[in-house]
This record gives structure tokens, sequence and C-alpha cells, in this order.
């Protein structure tokens, strides 16, 4: 038996992972961190847009601060966000970029004085100060009252990773790469780590660990057309899952991109439209505004592709071969500014399109982007049933984005998610409570379970092909559990991916080699990807509302009164064919914001009674303190006490140019 | 969109091998694809995988030319699978696996553990002796210094350059232009409190930048195409005026 023993396993070396890692590192606990491929090649590199902190430099960004950045980031969750997870994230999100500032990225800077900029389709000319030459700036992106995306051209995730991987080699992070968790071991709700099968060799090795984190990113690749990498396959959530006693979070919250080019679907960022660019239809007419009259192409993602898919319902998409598309229209920002800060957009345009965007508009439609869904944690990233099990970016779902997450707002939660959790995890392994009492047995049963599978899996006769059963699977959930969902359909894509879970029992390879072998990680990986699929297509079969990403147009009404409240998902028995699916309310008594109208899209909420309750208590909270003379740190405490879950290493406020620190 | 040729029947010779299979040996297999429209190297290998030979080994990522995972040898020349266009090649496609790396298998090779190397050998971070206080205000750097550093920060460790290397074929132990580039991009940075004397320690050799023939294929291969010819001249040019004193 291969057994390797460590303090803390982190699963995943994308920016989520590696900031886990550096900072139970810097603890002084041992940590391994397993990866798929080398970790600069994570998903994270391929963020482009920016990352969100209310640093307040730039001069569309003045008077901004966590309390906007709070309200933008719940209102953008269709209020499905944990509010307390929210206050965390954007009282740690500015002290996260300047921490990457120290490691390296080159943020774009403010530079002083005039510049040209278009906004809502007209050039105007933003004055930047002088005192704030020099310190990072920020682009507008959707859903959002001020300028607050930082970013380093549109290279921004790159930028990142590669700074917070060379901050892990520097503090001598062990990675190893090409290594697939493939199950966790657990015994008696206590998780003590994984099975991983070497790719290169297929060999298995049991990591035991005090800790383990899932930070495997999200579930795209479930669909046939994703802006995702070919490897965010939601194979993290599916070992939380089949370990029987780990819980899932709000999986159906699937979130499409409005700007990904058609037919292949890489992204072209937010930053797009941040920036000026706008959306037209087949007669070249600017139609957002129609739909959108106060935040036009700038509302929140959920908004914009509902509004995208609607035109092209009407018929004012343009055809192709590849289906209706609409276009992104760039030209207006120029070529200068295009070179400058989109030139990945550039080089995707010229690479996959043969097209100058400076020229030509980019054909683009909305397509799967994001998995809000994920291994659901409480505040501090544990597993609210798996003691051990620890869970962090956009694999997990402890939850920050609801039902809507904001652009900008996933590279940044990444780490922020990472460089709280560690802190967590570092206390758990201060103290005894977290000492591996694993006995070998149990250690051996884990890998036995899975040396049984595989070989299971190359002796099978079952006559069933995985690529068939994959290529069924993105179809359905491409066709069934879209950016508009009904009930039939969901009822279909359910009884359809039931169906395929079946046979998935029965998937035979044409080749017999254990190591090296791409035909068996496809066929193991889409045994896993069958369920989590599920876990989408059922969550959102039950859920009879709309609320942010997750549509129906037989349910049309975002519903307080019954919905307001999270789906968990387990998956007890491994001989069940269907996900078991429980609810955990949100308590509205104890929001900051209660629920309301975000301030784009469809108001037509059922609300919930204690809404109106709730919003009297914190007017009246918020006039008797400003009346005598409380600050905003002040009324914000009084409303919602969040500040037990944050480290105390990231309590203190941020500084800002018009908030001094002394 | 520019119209794409359909239908052309393309040649795809790959490089087969594994390593882990005993007695295996190399050899050339070569599989008939029917082009599509918008066809990448990326869309045609799957498909040979899925329809031909389900144990073919490739590797790609993010398959938008972001992540540098795929770099393999296409027609003799190092570039990025996912973004090569078979309409900009001839019916006749040969690939192999990238030179000096380690072979996984097939175009499979290990780019990782050589960066992760090369990034240990000439300590690719931010040497800074105190961290800054991250409640309080970042360093101020002049916008036009940062774009620069970006220039040089973009490089996607895909190992086109050291595949197309002279160097780096007969020294095992050369560093490479990417970590030369590297060098140059830290040299700018001044958060980075290396002089360079510490440069001169890490590259001021013949693994380092004296090593260097001045080829320059890594150049003309590199996808992103960095300014590999004159930051590999400016660390020389630095690297010589220490080795003077």
């Amino acid at each position: 038996m291969n057994i390797i023993y460590t303090d803390v396993l982190v699963i995943g070396g994308g920016l989520a992972g590696l900031r886990t890692a550096t900072g139970v590192k810097e603890r002084g606990h041992d940590v391994i961190v397993l990866s798929l491929i080398p970790p600069k090649r994570s998903h994270s590199a391929a963020a482009q847009g920016g990352m969100q902190a209310s640093l307040g430099n730039s001069f569309k960004g003045e008077g901004d601060n966590e309390d906007v950045h709070f309200e933008d980031t719940v209102k953008g969750s269709d209020w499905g966000a944990d509010q307390d997870v929210v206050r965390m994230f954007v009282n740690t999100a500015p002290k996260a970029i300047r921490e990457l500032t120290g490691w390296g990225v080159p943020w774009s800077r403010v530079k002083e004085g005039d510049r040209e900029a278009i906004i809502n389709a007209k050039k105007v000319t933003i004055t930047e100060s002088k005192e704030a030459h020099g310190l990072i700036t920020a682009r507008d992106f959707g859903g959002t009252k001020k300028w607050r995306t930082c970013y380093t051209s549109d290279g921004t995730g790159h930028t990142m990773l590669y700074a917070m991987d060379n901050k892990a080699i520097e503090d001598k992070v062990e990675t190893h790469e090409r290594m697939e968790a493939i199950a966790l071991i657990h015994e008696n709700d206590r998780c003590y780590g994984a099975v991983a099968r070497d790719l290169v060799t297929g060999k298995l090795t049991a990591y035991i660990s005090k800790a383990t984190t899932i930070a495997t990113g999200g579930y795209g690749r479930i669909y046939k057309v994703s802006t995702n990498a070919i490897i965010c396959e939601g194979t993290g959530a599916a070992i939380a899952l089949e370990t029987g006693v780990a819980t899932l979070g709000n999986m159906e919250a699937v979130q499409f991109h409005p700007t990904a080019i058609v037919p292949v679907g890489i992204l072209t960022t937010e930053g797009c439209r941040g920036d000026g660019g706008l959306l037209k239809d087949v007669d070249g007419y600017r139609f957002m505004p129609d739909y959108e009259p106060e935040k036009k192409e700038l509302a929140s993602r959920d908004v914009v592709s509902r509004r995208m898919t609607e035109h092209i319902r009407k018929g004012k998409g343009v055809k192709s071969r590849y289906g209706d598309h609409l276009w992104l229209d760039i030209t207006i920002l120029g070529r200068a500014h295009i070179e400058k800060n989109l030139r990945e957009v550039k080089e995707i345009c010229e690479s996959f399109l043969g097209i100058d965007p400076a020229e030509e508009y980019i054909p683009v439609r909305p397509t799967q982007h994001y998995s809000m869904g994920g291994v659901r944690t409480k505040p501090t990233g544990e597993s609210q049933t798996l003691k051990g099990l620890y869970s962090c970016g956009e694999a997990a779902c402890w939850d920050m984005h609801g039902f809507n997450r904001l652009g900008g707002n996933s590279v940044s939660e990444t780490v922020v998610s990472g460089m709280i959790v560690a802190e967590h995890i570092a206390d758990f392994c201060d103290v005894e409570d977290s000492n591996i009492d694993v006995s070998s047995n149990t250690i051996n049963k884990f890998i036995k379970i899975e040396e049984d599978k595989i070989q299971a899996l190359v002796a099978s006769k079952g006559g069933e092909n995985a690529y068939e059963l994959r290529d069924e699977m993105e179809t359905i959930m491409m066709e069934k559990v879209g950016i508009f969902r009904n009930g039939d359909d969901l009822k279909k894509a359910v009884d359809e991916l039931e169906a395929l879970h079946i046979r998935s029992k029965n998937i035979q390879l044409k080749t017999s080699s254990k190591a090296s072998n791409p035909e068996l990680v496809n066929a193991y990986r889409t045994q896993m990807m069958l369920k989590v699929a599920l876990t989408v297509a059922y969550g959102a079969m039950l859920r009879t509302e709309s609320r942010g990403a997750h549509a129906r147009e037989d349910y049309p009404e975002r519903n307080d009164k019954e919905w307001l409240k999270r789906t968990i998902t387990t998956w007890p028995d491994e001989n069940q064919t269907l996900p078991t699916v429980s609810y955990e309310d949100l308590d509205i008594m104890s929001m900051e914001l209660p629920p309301g109208f975000r301030g784009y899209g469809n108001d037509n909420t059922i609300h919930h009674d204690d809404s109106k309750k709730r919003q009297d208590t914190v007017d009246k909270v918020r006039e008797e303190l400003t009346q005598k003379g409380a600050d905003r740190f002040e009324i914000q405490e009084a409303l919602l006490k969040y500040q037990q879950n944050l480290p105390p290493k990231y309590r203190g406020k941020n500084e800002r140019l018009t908030e001094r620190l002394s | 969109m520019s119209e794409i040729e359909q239908g052309r029947t393309l040649k795809i010779s790959v490089v087969r091998f594994d390593p882990q299979i005993k007695n295996d040996t190399p050899r050339v297999e070569t599989y008939s694809v029917t082009e599509a429209p918008g066809m990448t190297l990326f869309i045609a290998l799957n498909d040979i995988r899925e329809k031909y030979d389900n144990s073919l080994q490739y590797d790609f990522v993010c398959r938008a030319g972001i992540c540098g995972s795929c770099g393999m040898t296409i027609n003799g020349r190092p570039g990025l699978a996912c973004r090569t266009l078979t309409s900009t090649l001839e019916d006749e496609i040969s690939l192999a696996p990238l030179p000096v790396f380690k072979l996984i298998g097939d175009l499979s090779v290990d780019t990782g553990k050589w960066m992760r190397n090369m990034s240990e050998t000439v300590e690719t971070w931010i040497h800074e002796e105190v961290c800054p206080d991250s409640h309080y205000l970042e360093e101020k750097m002049e916008p036009e210094l940062a774009d620069e550093i970006y220039e040089l920060d973009r490089c996607v460790e895909c190992g086109c350059c050291v595949a197309g290397c002279g160097t780096a074929r007969m020294r095992e132990d050369f560093v490479g232009a990417v970590a030369l580039n590297k060098l140059a991009r830290f040299e700018l940075d001044p958060r980075d409190k290396r002089t360079s004397d510490h440069f001169y320690e890490l590259v001021g050799d013949d693994n380092g930048v004296f090593g260097c023939m001045s080829l320059l294929g890594c150049e003309d291969v590199c996808p992103k195409e960095l300014p590999l010819q004159s930051k590999i001249a400016y660390m020389r040019r630095k690297m010589v005026a220490m080795k003077d004193t």
C-alpha cells in the first residue's frame, strides 16, 4: 500500500487551492497540493477582466467601500447569498489584492489627468486625481454601482495565478502534479484524506491528512458548450457527494455568461462591455437599453443572458450554421484601447474567428460559465456534516454568490476564501482534536474499493460507450437545463440522466491499460459527472420559482415566501439512482439587507412577510444610530455581526485615499 | 466570420510511443479526419481519440491559447495546438511531442516538472524583506512601468521556446529563454530587491545568459510574441557589465 501522511491535503492547484496551501504552510503545517496539471495551467489563469475589491482609487470608483460592494453582491445573488459570508468577503478583498501586489501582480494603475472613456456609447472625459496616480485602477463590470474591478489588462487571472504559484514555490509548497483525487477517505463523519490516482502510472496512493480541502473549481463541463477549461468536470463535488455524508449546496445555480464566441464557447471578458462595448442584433441595433433602461449592457450576467435569449427568440438573432447569435461591438473603443486593455480578446478573435475586433463585430451567445453551487460549507470553509473536510473557491458553496455571481467576484473569491479558510484549517490542525486516528484497515479498505472499481471498468463487458453517454449528458444539460427552464423539460432531463447514470455502470473500454489511459479517465469521470449533472437537474426541477440564474418559465416569480432557501443535496446510498434533496432556510430577520428589488431584471417577487418587518427594523436602527452620530462601521455592526468567523488578522479596516488609517 | 473550406480530408500523422508500456516502440500513425469549419488541432485530436484511437495521449486544458498546456511540434515547429486552425495547414499534418521535455506518452510531455525546476533555480518570485501591511494603501507604481512588467509577465510557460532552442538541446541545465525573460521581468520590477549581483549568481554562466548562441528560435516560435531576443540581450549586457567589474 502506498500511503503518504501530511497535515493538510489540498485538492486542486488553482488560486483557491494555492492560497490555502501557502496559508497553512505559513502557519507551520505541512501541506501537499494535488493537481491534475501543473498549477500555473489551472483555469484561474483564464479569468480575464478582473478582480473586485473596493479600493476606490479611480475617479469612477470614488466613494466605493465595503458597504457598496456588499450591497451589489447581495443584490447580484438575488438574495440567495449568505450575508455573513459576503461581509467577510468584502472586508478581505482589499487586503487580498494588496497582498497579491506585494507578491508581484502588475495591476494596471491610475494615471493622473484626463483620459477618454466610452460610457453608454458616448465618449466622455474622465479626470483622475493626482493623489491616486500610481495606485491600482479599476474598470466597470455588470451589476456594480462603482467601477470596482481591478485588472491587469485582460490577463488578470494569469498574472494572479503566476504570482500566487511563484509564492507557493518560494514557500516550498509540495505539489504533486498529474494526481487525481478519486475518492475521499472517511469514517464516522470524519474525513481523513483522499485516494489519488497517478494519471501517468495509474498507481493509487492514499494521502492521509488532518484536514482535506477541495478546491477543484466548477462543473461547467457537464454542459456541451462551456467557457470552462476542459478539466472543470466537477469531480471535486462528485467525490464529496460520493461520501454520502458531505453535502452540496445550490447545485442548480449555474451561470451563463453573455459573451462567449460562437461556436467554440471561448470567453470574451465582461470587460468588453465594462469598457463600453455594446450588444447588437441582426439589424445592428443596440437592444439592451429597451430591456434594461437603467443598467443596459451592464446588468448582472443572469439578466443580460436572459435578455439576449429573449431577443434571439423574437427573431432578432443573426443566423449562422451554428445557430443564432448576437454581436458584441467593441470597435467603438478604438484600436489603441483594445490592443492595450483587451489584448487577450483580440488574440482570441484572431486565432479562433479570424477577425480583427477593432474592425469587425464579434459573434457571441450566452454560454455556461460558472458554478454557484458546490460543496456546502460553513463560513469557515468546513463541511457542515463531514468534519475535517474543507472546500473553497468555485468548488465550494459557503455561499457568497447565491443564485448569481457578479463578474469580477470569482477570482476575488478564490484568493479571499483561500486566505480565510487556510486560517480556520490551521486553527483546526493546531489542536489535538485534529489528530489522525484512522486505522490502516480503513485506509486499505478505501484503496481496495477504488482498485476494484478500476479493475471492474477495465474488465467490463457491459457494452456501454462512455463517450456516447457523456455526449448525451452534455446535450441534455444544454437543451433542458439551460438559461430558461421549465417543469416538463426538467422532468425529462432528470429521467434521461437517471437512465444514463444506470447505463454508466456498464461502461466498457476498448483499451485495457490501467496506466496513462485517457479512455479509462473519461470513463470514471463520466460516471462521476452524471451524478453531478443529476444534482443540478433534479434541484432545478424541484425549485418552482425563478431566482438569479435559475429561471423557470412556468414559475417566473422569485418566491421569497416559499423558496428563500438553499438546496442541499446528498447521495447517501450508492445504489440510489437519484440524489436526496433537502433545504436550509435563510433567515430574513438576521439579514443586513432584507430582500427587495435588485434594480435590474423583472420586479415580480412574491415577498415574504418578514422582509418588510426586517426592513423596518433596519431602517429604524440606521436612523437612530445616524442621529447619534455613529459611523458606517458602527451601523453595520449593529445590523449584522460577522467578525466572529473572520480570522483576527483580516478583521481590520481597509485604508483608502478618503479613509486614511492612522 | 470568414468562410472556412469544408470537407477536406486531412491526413494527420502522430508520433506514438508510451513509455509506460513494456517493449513499446516509437512509431508514426496516420489518421484521416474530415475537416470541419473552424476546426483546430484540439478538435481534430479529440475526434481521433473518440473515433479511432481511445488511447491517444495529449494535453489540453483551456483550449483557448491561455494556459500553455498544448505545446507540441506541428509540422516540425513548436506551437500551441489548441489555437492552430487546420485551415492554416496543408492536407498532411505531422504532430510530434516537444523535444527536450520528458515524454509522458504520445504528444504529452512533462513541462510542469521542468518549469518548476526552472522557477526554483532562478527564483521566479519577488524578493522583498518585509511584505507590506495589506490594511494600508498599496505601494504606488508608474502606470507605464506596470504595463511594461505585464508585457513580460504574459509568458504561459508552454515550453515552445525551450523546444526551439539549440542550447537547450545540448545543455541539460540551460535555463532557457523562459527563465531569462522572467529575470528581465523581475529586474524591471521595483518590488524585487535583488541586485545585479544576485542575478549574476543565478544566470551569469553557460547554463544561463552566456549559454545562449543567439539562434533565437525562441523568439520565432513564442506564441505570445514575447520580446525574447531583446530581453536576452538586455540581461546579457547587464551580466557582462558584472563580469567586467
